[in-house]
């Protein structure tokens, strides 16, 4: 048999049926659902008559319009609140298991799904959110899809597609102190662009990926997207295996070593071609911040902003320059003289117990600064603010004078009451700068959790690897 | 969904790279539990002064006159012309059904993010990609005329202008049939459940732990 990338792998044990043109049915293991994506496709197969095909597929949870404060209030935004009870009403008349929004379970549905043991090795998991990418990092095949594919995979529990090619990024080498999985994923998006994966998968190897842990794989996983490619993988090891075990939907005992077998397989094949390979030296990489609106205009923190007039291509040129207008920054402006009006420290990029213990050990003893207006915490989950709470993390947080909230997407997008106003400057552990995202006129700039607790504490960015050191 | 017929329509410019999703409908709106009614606030934040949420009458908020698609004729186009990866950012469907809603029914682009792309053709909006030089041409083009019209022939994949310049683009044989005959997916892949309950059933005996 010719050698395969996990990404063959994966694919070829889902495949129903293929066409002589190479689009296949493939089937779908595991389906995520929230309110945003969810409602026109509950629509679609009652007006059809068609029932669900694999009602155990489906986990749903709304997370994208919640409140992050006063829960026992309710939803206060009515059409928010019709799109969230929408979906409890279609989980019950589906009969669909759906943790709500008072459910110590809840959280953002990227965290939530690894956090269940809902994602695991092997699955191929889709939910109508771009972000899906983020389970990958269970040697699993995840895609976000639109709201017509969540009704196809209601229906069919399958999705047509067409295979990509396979890319292999490989982080070489290790990491410094302070440098995380956010700040390889950016370097990352700097270099091969927010198109670079268009028409990818994309495998994340070498040392660096293989160190981190789960949580810092399924960030850069969950931002695969930002590079242009719909799924990003990256191979199962004991670390994948230790973190699945005995969490609730995991394999029962009597099926474990059956899995794990099975799991120890969902590697890349030493002689495996990949179409394209990229290799970047993991101690080049700095702490990274974006400066513009597009998660490829990124910098290492000690850098300063581009000149417009350096871009020889007229296109590019003109992009620099609107971002700079709309960011309302100068060309040649270092980074670190930058000062920001808001914290944003969350998303499902960068809100599991780990990004939690980063920020919190650079916001320990520390005061946030004057000048910034607003700094939030915001978990993933549930089960991630309890587990933060018996830490005594959130301690650390209210006394230096952070927000301590409740799990959801919050100021990641702005749909629900957490968001910037016109002009505001936010360093963000989200995973889109592009204008208006957090609000609109909202200028984001995107870091790690412990670059965020360090621009709050300074009320400008800063390289918190220095501050490590004080 | 309706048949993807041949046609002439006004072609409107949007020329920026990486447009994505939410600058297409902004998120206030997804908010909204229903397939229609996007169009009004197609490119939200750039078409009007004043910011905007749902329930808001659009005829009260000052339009941003120098926005392309709030002139004539573009208000009118059917087709949009783009630059690089278009469509990128978030997966909402939403983006596409703001397009249709307005009127669009083509988008031609060098390129095109995966998600938005797949998306389009699941509500008929036909995502056309022509090599960067095509468009760079296209551009200077209806940036000297007025009323720059093009036509879409789907059948013969072919995008020509009023001079007679005919343009071949390619397509994937499967969705040109879908779009063609207004097929929809969901019933094609369902002439398979056989196929789909086979697969199955070896399926949870190789994996036991998955079935639940
Ligand atoms: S946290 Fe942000 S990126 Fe993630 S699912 Fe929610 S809105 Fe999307």
């Amino acid at each position: 048999m010719t050698a395969q990338t996990l990404y063959d792998k994966v694919w070829q044990a889902h495949v129903v049926r293929e066409e002589d043109d190479g689009t296949a049915l493939l089937y779908i293991d595991r389906h995520l659902v929230h309110e945003v994506t969810s409602p026109q496709a509950f629509e679609g197969l009652q007006l059809n008559h068609r029932p669900l095909w694999r009602k155990v597929s489906i986990l749903a949870v709304p997370d994208h319009n919640v409140p992050t404060t006063d829960r026992e209030q309710g939803i206060t935004d009515p059409v928010a609140k019709i799109q969230v009870e929408t979906l409890d009403k279609n989980c019950v008349e589906f009969d669909l298991t759906e943790f709500r929004m008072n459910d110590l379970r809840q959280g953002i549905v990227h965290v939530i799904g690894p956090e269940q043991g809902a994602t695991l090795p092997g699955m191929t998991v889709v939910c109508g959110d771009s972000h899906t990418s983020t389970h990958g990092a269970f040697a699993a095949l995840a895609f976000g899809i639109g709201t017509s594919e969540v009704e196809h995979v209601m229906a069919t529990q399958c999705l047509i597609q067409k295979k990509s090619k396979n890319m292999r990024v490989t982080v070489d080498g290790k990491v410094g102190k302070g440098v995380t999985a956010k700040d390889i994923v950016l370097a990352i998006i700097g270099e091969i662009g927010t198109a670079g994966g268009t028409g990818y998968a994309i495998e994340f190897a070498g040392e660096a990926i293989r160190d981190l842990s789960m949580e810092g794989r399924m960030t850069v996983c969950n931002m695969t997207i930002e590079a242009g490619a719909r799924a990003g993988l990256i191979a199962c090891d004991q670390t994948t295996i230790d973190y699945v075990k005995g969490r609730p939907f995991a394999p029962k005992p009597e099926h474990w070593e059956m899995a794990v077998e099975y799991w120890n397989t969902l590697h890349s094949d030493d002689d495996a071609k990949f179409d394209r390979e990229v290799v970047i030296d993991a101690a080049s990489i700095e702490p990274q911040v974006t400066w513009g609106t597009s998660p490829e205009m990124v910098l290492p923190v000690s850098a300063a902003t581009p000149d417009p007039a350096a871009e020889a291509d007229a296109v590019k040129s003109d992009g620099i320059q609107k971002a700079l207008d709309y960011m309302g920054l100068q060309a040649g402006e270092p980074i670190e003289q930058v000062f920001v009006d808001k914290i944003f420290i969350g998303s499902c990029t960068n809100s599991r117990i780990e990004d939690l213990r980063d920020a919190a050990e650079v916001a320990k003893g520390r005061k946030v600064a004057d000048n910034v207006k607003l700094a939030m915490v915001v978990p993933g989950s549930g089960l991630v603010k309890q587990q933060a709470e018996q830490e005594g993390l959130d301690r650390i947080f209210i006394e230096a004078g952070f927000e301590w909230r409740e799990p959801g997407c919050s100021m990641c997008l702005a749909m629900n009451a957490d968001r910037l106003e016109p002009g505001e400057r936010c360093a963000s552990t989200s995973n889109r700068n592009f204008e208006g995202r957090q609000g609109q006129g909202g200028r984001t700039h995107l870091v790690s959790p412990a670059m965020a607790a360090a621009a709050a504490v300074k009320g400008h960015f800063t390289d918190v690897r220095n501050l490590w050191r004080v | 969904m309706e048949k993807f017929e041949k046609f002439t329509g006004i072609v409107a410019p949007m020329d920026r790279a990486n447009v994505d999703t939410d600058a297409i409908i902004p998120k206030q709106y997804l908010k909204s539990i229903k397939r229609s009614g996007f169009g009004p606030n197609l490119f939200d934040d750039w078409r009007y002064l004043d910011p905007g949420e749902p329930g808001i009458d659009n005829k009260e908020r000052r339009v941003n006159p120098d926005f392309v698609l709030n002139k004539t004729p573009y208000k009118y186009a059917q087709i949009l012309l783009a630059r690089e990866n278009f469509g990128c950012g978030s997966s909402r469907e939403h983006a596409v059904w703001a397009l249709t809603d307005f009127g669009f029914k083509v988008v031609i682009a060098p390129s095109f993010a995966d998600i938005f792309f797949n998306n389009s053709f699941k509500s008929g909006l036909l995502p056309i990609v022509l090599s960067p030089t095509i468009v760079d041409q296209l551009f200077e083009e209806l940036a000297d005329h007025e009323d720059y019209q093009l036509s879409i022939d789907l059948e013969n994949q072919i995008v020509s202008n009023s001079a007679g310049a005919q343009m071949p683009f390619e397509i994937d044989p499967f969705r040109k049939h879908c779009l063609l005959n207004g097929l929809d997916d969901i019933g094609l892949t369902l002439q398979h459940a056989d196929e789909i309950k086979a697969f199955e059933k070896e399926y949870y005996q190789r994996f036991p732990w998955l079935a639940a």
